[in-house]
């Protein structure tokens, strides 16, 4: 069994994906760590940082290709966990901070002395504890996406009607957490972080540590999510996709397999807000707003739906565009920019960057193959 | 999973339907629609378009719920009580009238997953269907002559060969009782024939319904016919008798 799931990440696609990862994170920290500043291969570490950024990024894309490509559940909520993992984490290092606060206050929190309050609220307790943080971070986007799927599901609820319900979730946690009264910091949201596990959180290798974990947690998200989608399991949720009511003839329980997808997908995009809040430094209700879930699609969708590798390129390419175009003058285009490449990517590359790239290279290659041959049994789409 | 086809049975109906009745919008599809199959039984059903044939199996594969009547499933079960994946775990199978094969999985893959055996998510992750030989599956696809394309996409197929497939799936899941909805429409001659010798072959094994339109075709299964009209029988018997019933040559024959 260990065998058949090692094999699922032996296709050139995996290949490349995870040697560029480990490539990737080895080259990060050592120039940024071994070379002296001023060597020309240096990377800075606000690079690092943003490059971790960019991956967390990567991983909510993953996530979301595993129920959009895979399943055909277009969820424009993916935000709303990512966030939860990212408020998750946020408590944590809130918790880190005791007494340096502005009101050197030992035991609350700065916005809650400045709001009055005596007593730190009981949904507080335990993230002083890194493990318990760590299972919330999971848990509770996980047991979100339960809830709500599995009302969803059962109800059949489908296609554009999931789409609006899914964004309306991730509106209403926007609302809820911007009010004050929540906890959670209100509008400001929670930063000004300073140590992550007693390391302080501005030094050079705690950011690097934060990078390679990062890319750990990305490759490990892509590991789960392939061996998903090669299995059966893959097969019954491409089937579902392309035709719910034929699997359900044959005896599948749909709602089941949609459920199982879409919590681990939320558990994978709340890991992702965990790893983003320390390397961004902060994290506030913005982080719920209905275009963030939007701009997801936007990645996988350019990237290549149903690929894995490509939600995650489409991830980091968009996300460099955009951090090259929100600075300087060319700030005021970047949502022509990111409309125009999305509609560019839906006319003349369907399938996506890898999904286009995939198609050419078989086509090339059963052209090398001996004509009349079939091709053998292709497992799942790469 | 496979012994419960040839089971020697007691029971005296496969299916049983009474008085079933469905609205839309205050329309009636069905209307008091009754039908009886025995165990073993092929029966054609033929009406005109609109007379309520692939209502009937939607409403026997717990699609839609009728607004009245009975629809009992070898002589205890309630299948009106049940969804659709239930139903399909009893042992019903269903050939959809516009063909639906997962296009974008190979033809062994298609007949893979309508393999008798689980179908928890369990068992999906973690291999029971794996085990699945491709004899198994080349068994199903020799019979519907589609061996040779088994590393095809399903969706490159040609709409008679979807058909095909289609059956094959069928096969593959084991059913008891096959509803089979037009499944010539759209194919050749030749292809017509051998569908009718295929079908014939699987009724020996099987409970089967069939919906079709082609009379030549319905000829060569050569099995008891029920007339729909307005949804409820307006004619049952063998092909000759229906097919000369004044009542059925004026709605349907006649036109
Ligand atoms: N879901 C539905 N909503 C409304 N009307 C329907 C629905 N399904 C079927 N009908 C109507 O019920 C009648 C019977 O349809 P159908 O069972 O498909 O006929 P047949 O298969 O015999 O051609 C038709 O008039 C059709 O328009
Ligand atoms: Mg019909």
């Amino acid at each position: 069994m260990i065998t058949r799931h090692l094999s699922s990440l032996s296709d050139t696609g995996s290949r490349v994906f995870l040697g560029v990862l480990l490539a990737g994170a080895l080259y990060v920290s050592v120039c940024n760590l071994l070379l002296p500043e001023t060597h020309a291969l240096h990377v800075p570490t606000h690079v690092v940082a943003l490059l971790g950024k960019y991956l967390c990024y990567a991983i909510l894309a993953v996530a979301l290709d595993l129920v959009w490509g895979y399943c055909g559940i277009l969820s424009l909520g993916h935000a709303a966990f990512f966030g939860l993992g990212g408020y998750a984490m946020g408590m944590y290092l809130m918790r880190q901070i005791g007494d340096r606060g502005v009101y050197a206050n030992p035991h609350l929190p700065d916005f809650m002395v400045f709001l009055n309050w005596k007593e730190l609220p009981w949904f507080w307790h335990g993230f002083d504890f890194f493990p318990f943080a760590l299972l919330m971070v999971v848990l509770v986007p996980g047991v979100l996406a339960l809830g709500f799927g599995w009302l969803a599901f059962r109800s059949r609820v489908t296609g554009v009607y999931l789409s609006i319900i899914t964004q309306a979730m991730t509106y209403a946690l926007l609302l809820a957490f911007f009010r004050n009264e929540m906890g959670f910091g209100g509008n400001n949201g929670l930063t000004d972080f300073k140590d992550i596990l007693g390391f302080d959180i501005q030094a050079n290798s705690t950011r690097v540590a934060l990078f390679v974990i990062t890319v750990a947690a990305l490759a490990l998200t892509y590991t789960v999510a392939r061996i998903m989608v090669t299995s059966t399991y893959g097969k019954v949720l491409v089937a579902i996709r392309d035709a719910e009511s034929r699997t359900r003839f044959l005896g599948y329980r749909v709602e089941n397999y949609k459920l199982l997808a879409f919590v681990i997908s939320a558990c994978m995009a709340g890991i992702a807000g965990a790893l983003y809040v320390p390397q961004v430094g902060i994290i506030n209700p913005s982080e719920f707003q209905p275009a963030n879930s939007i701009e997801a699609v936007i990645w996988v969708a350019v990237g290549g739906r149903g690929t894995l590798t490509g939600a995650a390129l489409g991830a980091v390419t968009i996300n460099f565009l955009k951090t090259t175009f929100t600075s300087g003058f060319l700030a005021p285009y970047w949502l022509f920019v990111l409309g125009g490449t999305f509609i560019l990517s839906t006319l003349f590359l369907p399938k996506g960057i890898v999904g286009t790239a995939s198609t050419l290279w078989h086509r090339k290659r059963s052209e090398a193959a001996p004509a009349g041959e079939v091709a053998p049994t292709p497992q799942a789409a790469e | 999973m496979n012994t419960l086809i040839n089971a020697p049975t007691q029971s005296k109906s496969v299916l049983y339907l009474d008085g079933v009745s469905v609205s839309f919008d205050g329309f009636r599809a069905l209307n008091s629609l009754s039908l009886f199959l025995e165990p073993g039984e092929m029966r054609a059903i033929i009406g005109p378009n609109g007379a309520g044939k692939t209502t009937m199996m939607d409403v026997i594969t717990g699609k839609t719920r009728p607004d009245q009547g009975e629809v009992i499933f070898d002589d205890h079960v309630d299948l009106t009580k049940l969804n659709e994946s239930e139903i399909a775990e009893l042992g019903i199978g269903r050939k959809f009238q516009k063909p639906t094969v997962f296009e974008s999985h190979t033809v062994a893959d298609n007949v893979r997953l309508a393999l008798a055996g689980e179908r928890t998510t369990w068992s999906a992750l973690f291999g029971a269907r794996d085990l699945i030989t491709d004899n198994e599956i080349d068994t199903v696809l020799e019979r519907v002559r589609l061996k040779s394309h088994c590393g095809r996409l399903a969706g490159d197929l040609s709409h008679g060969q979807k058909q095909w497939l289609e059956i094959s799936m069928l096969l593959a899941q084991d059913p008891k009782l096959l509803l089979v909805d037009e499944p010539v429409a759209g194919m050749t001659d030749a292809e017509t024939e051998d569908t009718a010798s295929l079908l014939r072959d699987i009724a020996k094994t099987h409970s089967v319904v069939v919906v079709e339109h082609d009379m030549r075709f319905v000829r060569a299964l050569d099995v008891k016919v029920t007339c729909l009209h307005e949804g409820s029988v307006l004619s049952e018997g063998s092909i000759d008798a229906v097919s000369t019933d004044d009542r059925v040559v004026e709605v349907y024959l006649g036109r």
